[in-house]
């Protein structure tokens, strides 16, 4: 498969009063074209930023110390600023978190789809407000001409949530990034906004980096996962891989973790909370939560090696480093 | 035994004002958004029910009108065999020592200007009259049972992490030896492991104080974890109440099975059944005769839009269905 996007070595500092914030260490993952990867993780671990880094708005205090992130072969991070904008909404475009500030409250929301095709497009108004229609049908909103002239306070949370969505596929996009898409939203309307999200990466072919905390949305929509912790990635592998046998004890604890509805499962939050960024222990970050904590890990970063086919693990437990701290 | 808290017919609407209503009004019609309307349930000791539904189902305003946040427009609310719907006064402020309350954003139920000392303290300095000793005492002792570090009391909420917030919030409501907690969405904007860790903590505390909660949430998961009964409601009415267990085992109004059907489960090999609701929910300024659901629900027959029945499909198990 094609290769679309390639994160190598990402390194993002912040620089604060309090001191440097080492956000991001050293991460690496790629996405193929047309897949849903399920980026996972406690809030803090830096998806986030990793999502922001990627559209190129890190801004100050934060810096990208080292890295290279390749969309279709262009090292995004070489770009200027003017070139780095063409390729935002029509190469990558993002959902974020909260869908009520996301929208602009004085325009209505057919206007704020329709705006988008005259910037990128040229398009005429009337054209413009044709294709808005169009998308508004895709994304599944019922009755979309008198929906348009909807303003966001007039509409549901996941109503907005779909005028977002019709907002970021505008400009067709090879790559969405969706922060967080159900947060805030209730179980049935979260399921019918995942489904959708399912429904057009088939239909459009889009790739989709799926930012989520829970594990639950990760395994009904996504084909590949990457778990972060502390700014580390510290596993990535196919969905089916990953809840069958979550190498990392991260991961391990994090698929406990989540409470069930089909089974009976006793609850087990991860042990002990994320470590301060701010002066991260040296070595592996998972350290000090982790119950198999060996010597080698308080000293030296794990490196990824492979567990299986596409399913690659930083932690000392696994390949040729056992051996090593055996 | 009488149960701790009675609540019988509550009913809560909100009149609209605003040029929109002039026509109605002249027609001598009075626009109001129903946002309960007639809820009963009752709370044992000891024992937590669980109340679900989405948002705008009225959940949050049945909450407020227990605690008399705002009065509730109709219905009688029984608080350990009192009325508490006529109190005001000294008596009020008595009561609601003994009902307390959980918020669902932890930041925000939080004075950003007072430390984790004056917020915990604050209560019992309205409720009691205690010693300066007294209340350092009581302080600790509440601060180590929501397991937060001693060494926190003089911090300020943003110098804590959410987690610690949400401790703190709980801290404060049982401060004053409340017999109910009402827990509104406690752990909705919490990620998934800080969820896991305060049902736990929830858990633990009502094994050791002897609680009575009122758990709200739309996640029915977190619900399913702590309540011993669960309440579902939509659009101002409860359509469906029963023990946890059963309602998990056998749920019997669509409304409820389609809540259960569409949460996330961690296993991608797992396909729901999906009973999927069409569209969204209707206004809740009209009144209704016959089923709430019944322009979504895909079972939905004429005689639905009938009166609808309570009916008993197993013991303690009630469905507002007339095919359930």
């Amino acid at each position: 498969m094609r290769k679309l996007l390639e994160v190598e070595n990402l390194v993002v500092h912040f620089e604060t009063n309090g001191g440097l914030v080492e956000v991001l260490d050293d991460v690496n993952f790629t996405m193929h074209a047309g897949e849903i990867l399920g980026l996972v993780g406690e809030s803090g671990s830096g998806k986030s930023v990793s999502a922001l880094a990627i559209l190129g708005m890190i801004r100050r205090p934060g810096r990208i110390l080292a890295g290279s992130i390749r969309f279709e072969g262009v090292d995004l991070l070489r770009l200027s600023e003017d070139e780095m904008s063409r390729y935002r909404g029509r190469g990558i475009a993002m959902i974020s978190q909260s869908h009520r500030t996301a929208l602009n409250p004085i325009l209505s929301a057919g206007r704020q789809i329709s705006r988008l095709f005259e910037i990128h497009e040229g398009c005429s108004r009337a054209v413009a407000r044709r294709r808005a229609l169009e998308l508004l049908d895709l994304v599944g909103v019922a009755d979309p001409a008198q929906r348009m002239q909807q303003y966001p306070h007039q509409l549901s949370g996941g109503m907005c949530q779909r005028v977002i969505i019709a907002m970021a596929l505008a400009a067709s996009p090879r790559l969405l990034i969706a922060d967080e898409p159900t947060t805030g939203l209730d179980v049935s309307t979260a399921a019918r906004i995942l489904d959708l999200l399912g429904d057009l990466s088939k239909k459009t072919c889009t790739a989709i980096l799926l930012i989520t905390h829970d594990l639950g949305v990760v395994a009904q929509t996504c084909q590949r996962v990457a778990v972060m912790h502390a700014g580390q990635l510290v596993e990535t592998a196919p969905i089916r891989e990953l809840f069958r046998f979550p190498a990392h004890p991260y991961t391990q604890a994090l698929v406990r973790a989540i409470p069930r509805i089909d089974i009976e499962v006793k609850l087990e939050p991860v042990p002990g909370t994320i470590p301060s960024l701010r002066h991260p222990p040296t070595g592996c970050r998972y350290q000090n939560r982790c119950p198999q904590v060996m010597e080698i890990c308080r000293h030296d970063k794990p490196a990824q090696v492979a567990v299986g086919q596409d399913h690659q693990v930083a932690c000392f437990a696994f390949g040729e480093h056992r051996d090593a701290a055996a | 035994m009488t149960p701790l808290l009675e609540v019988e017919g509550l009913r809560k609407s909100f009149a609209l004002t605003g040029p929109r209503t002039w026509a109605a009004r002249l027609r001598g019609e009075r626009p109001a958004v129903r946002a309960v309307d007639g809820v009963s349930f009752a709370i044992a000791k000891g024992e937590t029910l669980g109340l679900v539904g989405e948002s705008g189902c009225g959940k949050s305003t049945v909450a407020r009108c227990l605690l008399r946040v705002i009065e509730p427009t109709t219905g009688s609310i029984r608080f350990a065999g009192e009325e508490i719907t006529a109190l005001d006064g000294r008596q009020l402020c008595n009561t609601r020592r003994a009902m307390q309350m959980v918020y669902q954003d932890p930041t925000a139920a939080l004075n950003p200007r007072l430390n984790v000392r004056s917020t915990i303290e604050e209560p019992l300095r309205l409720h009691f009259k205690m010693t300066p000793a007294e209340r350092r005492e009581r302080l600790s002792a509440v601060i180590a049972e929501v397991g937060l570090g001693a060494d926190l009391v003089e911090s300020y909420p943003h110098e804590l992490s959410v987690g610690q917030r949400q401790r703190v919030n709980i801290a404060r409501a049982i401060a004053a030896h409340p017999s109910l907690v009402v827990l509104d969405e406690p752990t909705s904007a919490l990620d998934v492991s800080l969820r896991s860790r305060i049902i736990l903590l929830l858990e633990a505390l009502q094994k050791r104080l002897g609680l009575s909660f009122l758990f709200i949430s739309h996640d029915i998961v977190s619900v399913k974890y702590l309540a011993h009964r669960i309440a579902v409601m939509y659009l101002g009415v409860v359509v469906e109440e029963a023990d946890s267990a059963s309602l998990f085992a056998a749920p019997r109004h669509p409304y409820t099975r389609a809540l259960l059907s569409s949460v996330p489960v961690p296993d991608p090999d797992f396909r729901h059944e999906r009973l999927v609701l069409n569209g969204e929910i209707p206004s809740p300024t009209k009144a209704y005769d016959g089923c709430r659901l019944r322009s979504r629900c895909p079972l939905a027959k004429a005689a639905c839009a009938e009166r609808v029945p309570r009916r008993e499909v197993a013991p303690g198990h009630h469905v507002l269905c007339h095919f359930a």
